[in-house]
C-alpha cells in the first residue's frame, strides 16, 4: 500500500513537471518574440534570451508600424473580410443546414450525397481560379467571401446539432402559424448558439488567417490581406526602414506581435466554446 | 400531408440559393477539371480548347518530367513523418493533463496548449525567424555562445523536413488533444475505482484502462490522417520554404500553384492537381472502409 503510493507520487511529480514543460514550449516563444519587439537586442542576448519582462523598453518599432501604414491599412483589410466573410458563411452555413436537417424533406436522400461529394472530391486549384477568373471576381474582395461561403465540414456539424433538437419545439410553433423561417430564426438559432459560436470561431479563424486565396485571387498589392502583406515583410534582407535606425529584427517582431493582437484579445472570450466545438466536430455528419 | 408538402416548399426556398451557390462554386470547378484534358488556351475557354493530343498528353509529360518523382515523394514523406511524429504527443498530453490533480494548473496548461492552433503559419514563420536566424536568432546565439559555429536553421535543405514536422507537431499537439481529452472524460469511472480497488497504481490504470479504451480514436484518427496523406500543407510549406530548400520542400500543391497560376501552363497544373483529387478520393474510401471494420465509419 505503501509502495504504491510512493509511485503515484512520484507519476504526480512526473505529470507536473512534463505539464509545465509543454506550458513554456507553447507560450515561450510568444513572449520571446514580444521582449524583442520591445528591447533593443543587444538587451535580449545579454540575457541569452531568457528577458520574460523586458527592462528598457522601447515603442518605436510599433510607433514605425502604424505611421509606415502598410501594416494597419492590411489589417483593416482582413478585419473587414473577416466580419464581412464571417457573417456570410452563418448565414449562408445555418439557411442550408436546417432544411437539410429534415427528416421529411423530399429528395433529402439525393441531397445529402451532393452536399458530401465535394468535399471528399474537388477540381483543383487551376479550374477554381479559372472559375473566379471567368467570373471575373479576380482581384475583387468578393473572391474571398463567396467562394468558400460554405464548408462542407461545417455544415455537416449544423446539420447534424440541427437534427438532434427535439422537434416538438418546432411543432408548438407551427401549430401557431409560424413559418419556417420564423421557426428557425426564433426557435432553432437560438437553441443552437453553442454550435453557432463555434462555427463562428472556425470561419473568423480562417478568414484571419487567408492567405492563399490572397495571393491568388487580389494581384493587386495594395488590396492584400494581412497575412500576405506581413510575410512580405519577414523576407530576409527586405528593405523596411531605409532612414530609421530600427534593427530589421525588432521591427518585424513588433509586427508580428502586432498582427497577432486581435487573436490575443479575442482568444479569452471565445475559448471556453473551444472543447464543445470539437466534440461537435466529432458528431457523425 | 397539405402541411408536409408546404413545409417542404418553404424548406426549397431556404435551399434555393444555397444550391446554386453549390453548382456554380463546388461543382462549377469539377466541370473546370476537363482541361486537363485539353490543351488549354485563354482566349478560346474552356470548351472550345482544343483536346490534348494524346488525351492523356499532360499526365504523361509529368510523369516523364524530372520533377515528378521528387514532388511526389516530399509530398509523402512530410506527410507520413507529419502523422508519425504527431499522432503520439497529443494522447500523451490528453493522459497527462486528465490524470493531473490540480484543477487550476491543468485549465492553464491546456489554454496555453491550445494557443499555437491559433496562431497563423506567417506568424509562426516569424516566430521562427526570432529563434532560428543565422544572423540573430535566439538558438544561433546560444550556440555561438557555447562555442560552436550558428547554423542556418531556416535554409538548409539538410533539415527543412524536420522543421516541418516540428512546427506542424507544435501547433497541432494541444488542439488535436481535445478529443482525445474528450474520450476520456467518456470512460467509465468505475472501472477506475474497480483498479484502485484492486490496488492498481495509477500508471497501471493508464496502461490497463485508458490507453485501452483510447484505440478505437487513436484509430479513427490514424486513418483520418492517412486519407488527407496527398495534402502536405499548402499554406506552411509555401509560407516557410525558401528558394534554397526548393528540393526538399516543393510538394503537389505547391507546384501545382507555381505551374498553373504564376508559369500559367494551366493545362499540365490542372492534370496534376485532378491526379491528386482522385488519389484523395480512393484514399478517404479505402480508408473509410478500414474504419468500418472498427465500427468508426465517417458516414
Amino acid at each position: 500500500m505503501v509502495r504504491k503510493m510512493k509511485s503515484d507520487r512520484a507519476l504526480n511529480l512526473f505529470i507536473y513537471v512534463i505539464l509545465s514543460l509543454v506550458f513554456v514550449i507553447c507560450v515561450f516563444p510568444l513572449l520571446y518574440v514580444v521582449s524583442v519587439s520591445l528591447t533593443p537586442i543587444s538587451e535580449v542576448h545579454k540575457n541569452g534570451g531568457f528577458l520574460v519582462i523586458p527592462r528598457e523598453i522601447t515603442l518605436d518599432a510599433y510607433k514605425m508600424i502604424i505611421e509606415q501604414r502598410m501594416i494597419p491599412q492590411a489589417m483593416k483589410i482582413t478585419i473587414f473580410i473577416t466580419v464581412a466573410g464571417t457573417i456570410i458563411n452563418i448565414i449562408a452555413t445555418v439557411v442550408m443546414a436546417y432544411p437539410l436537417s429534415k427528416r421529411n424533406l423530399a429528395g433529402r436522400k439525393y441531397l445529402i450525397p451532393f452536399v458530401i461529394f465535394p468535399m471528399i472530391f474537388n477540381g483543383g486549384t487551376i479550374p477554381a481560379y479559372l472559375l473566379i477568373k471567368n467570373l471575373n471576381m479576380i482581384g475583387t474582395y468578393w473572391a474571398l467571401l463567396i467562394p468558400g461561403a460554405i464548408w462542407i465540414y461545417n455544415l455537416l456539424v449544423v446539420k447534424a446539432f440541427f437534427e438532434n433538437l427535439p422537434e416538438e419545439l418546432f411543432e408548438s410553433a407551427r401549430i401557431d402559424g409560424a413559418s419556417e423561417f420564423c421557426v428557425l430564426h426564433k426557435i432553432a438559432v437560438p437553441l443552437s448558439k453553442p454550435v453557432i459560436m463555434t462555427m463562428v470561431l472556425f470561419y473568423a479563424v480562417g478568414h484571419w488567417e487567408t492567405y492563399f486565396d490572397s495571393i491568388m485571387y487580389l494581384p493587386d498589392q495594395k488590396m492584400q490581406t494581412l497575412q500576405v502583406v506581413l510575410r512580405r515583410m519577414l523576407t530576409p534582407n527586405v528593405d523596411l526602414n531605409a532612414d530609421i535606425t530600427i534593427p530589421t529584427m525588432t521591427l518585424q517582431m513588433a509586427m508580428v506581435v502586432f498582427s497577432t493582437i486581435p487573436i490575443v484579445v479575442i482568444y479569452p472570450f471565445i475559448q471556453k466554446y473551444f472543447t464543445q466545438g470539437i466534440m461537435l466536430g466529432a458528431v457523425k455528419g | 400531408m397539405i402541411r408536409v408538402i408546404k413545409w417542404n416548399w418553404q424548406y426549397y426556398l431556404m435551399l434555393l440559393p444555397c444550391l446554386i451557390y453549390y453548382v456554380i462554386f463546388k461543382y462549377g470547378t469539377m466541370y473546370g477539371v476537363i482541361i486537363a484534358f485539353k490543351d488549354y488556351n485563354v482566349k478560346k475557354g474552356i470548351l472550345a480548347s482544343p483536346w490534348a493530343d494524346p488525351l492523356l498528353k499532360h499526365f504523361q509529360y509529368f510523369f516523364s518530367s524530372p520533377y515528378a518523382s521528387v514532388v511526389i515523394g516530399n509530398t509523402l514523406k512530410i506527410s507520413f513523418l507529419k502523422i508519425i511524429f504527431g499522432m503520439i504527443p497529443p494522447v500523451i498530453l490528453a493522459i497527462l493533463i486528465s490524470e493531473c490533480g490540480n484543477k487550476w494548473f491543468r485549465k492553464i496548461v491546456q489554454t496555453a496548449s491550445y494557443l499555437p492552433h491559433f496562431l497563423s503559419w506567417v506568424i509562426i514563420y516569424g516566430i521562427m525567424i526570432a529563434f532560428f536566424s543565422q544572423s540573430t536568432g535566439l538558438i544561433n546565439r546560444w550556440l555561438t555562445e557555447m562555442g560552436f559555429s550558428s547554423y542556418p536553421f531556416l535554409t538548409d535543405p539538410a533539415h527543412f523536413q524536420a522543421m516541418i514536422v516540428g512546427t506542424d507537431v507544435w501547433k497541432g499537439v494541444g488542439w488535436s488533444a481535445i478529443i482525445y481529452l474528450a474520450a476520456i472524460a467518456g470512460i467509465d469511472t468505475t472501472l477506475y475505482e474497480a483498479g484502485i480497488i484492486d490496488g492498481c497504481s495509477k500508471l497501471k490504470r493508464i496502461w490497463y484502462i485508458t490507453l485501452p479504451l483510447l484505440r478505437g480514436t487513436f484509430i479513427l484518427q490514424l486513418i483520418l490522417r492517412t486519407g488527407s496523406v496527398m495534402d502536405a500543407g499548402f499554406d506552411q510549406i509555401y509560407v516557410i520554404a525558401t528558394s534554397q530548400v526548393l528540393s526538399v520542400s516543393e510538394i503537389l500543391d505547391t507546384w501545382v500553384f507555381k505551374e498553373g497560376i504564376q508559369r500559367m501552363n494551366y493545362s499540365l497544373a490542372s492534370a496534376v492537381g485532378l491526379l491528386k483529387s482522385v488519389i484523395s478520393l480512393i484514399l478517404v474510401f479505402g480508408t473509410n472502409k478500414l474504419a468500418r471494420k472498427w465500427d468508426e465509419g465517417l458516414w
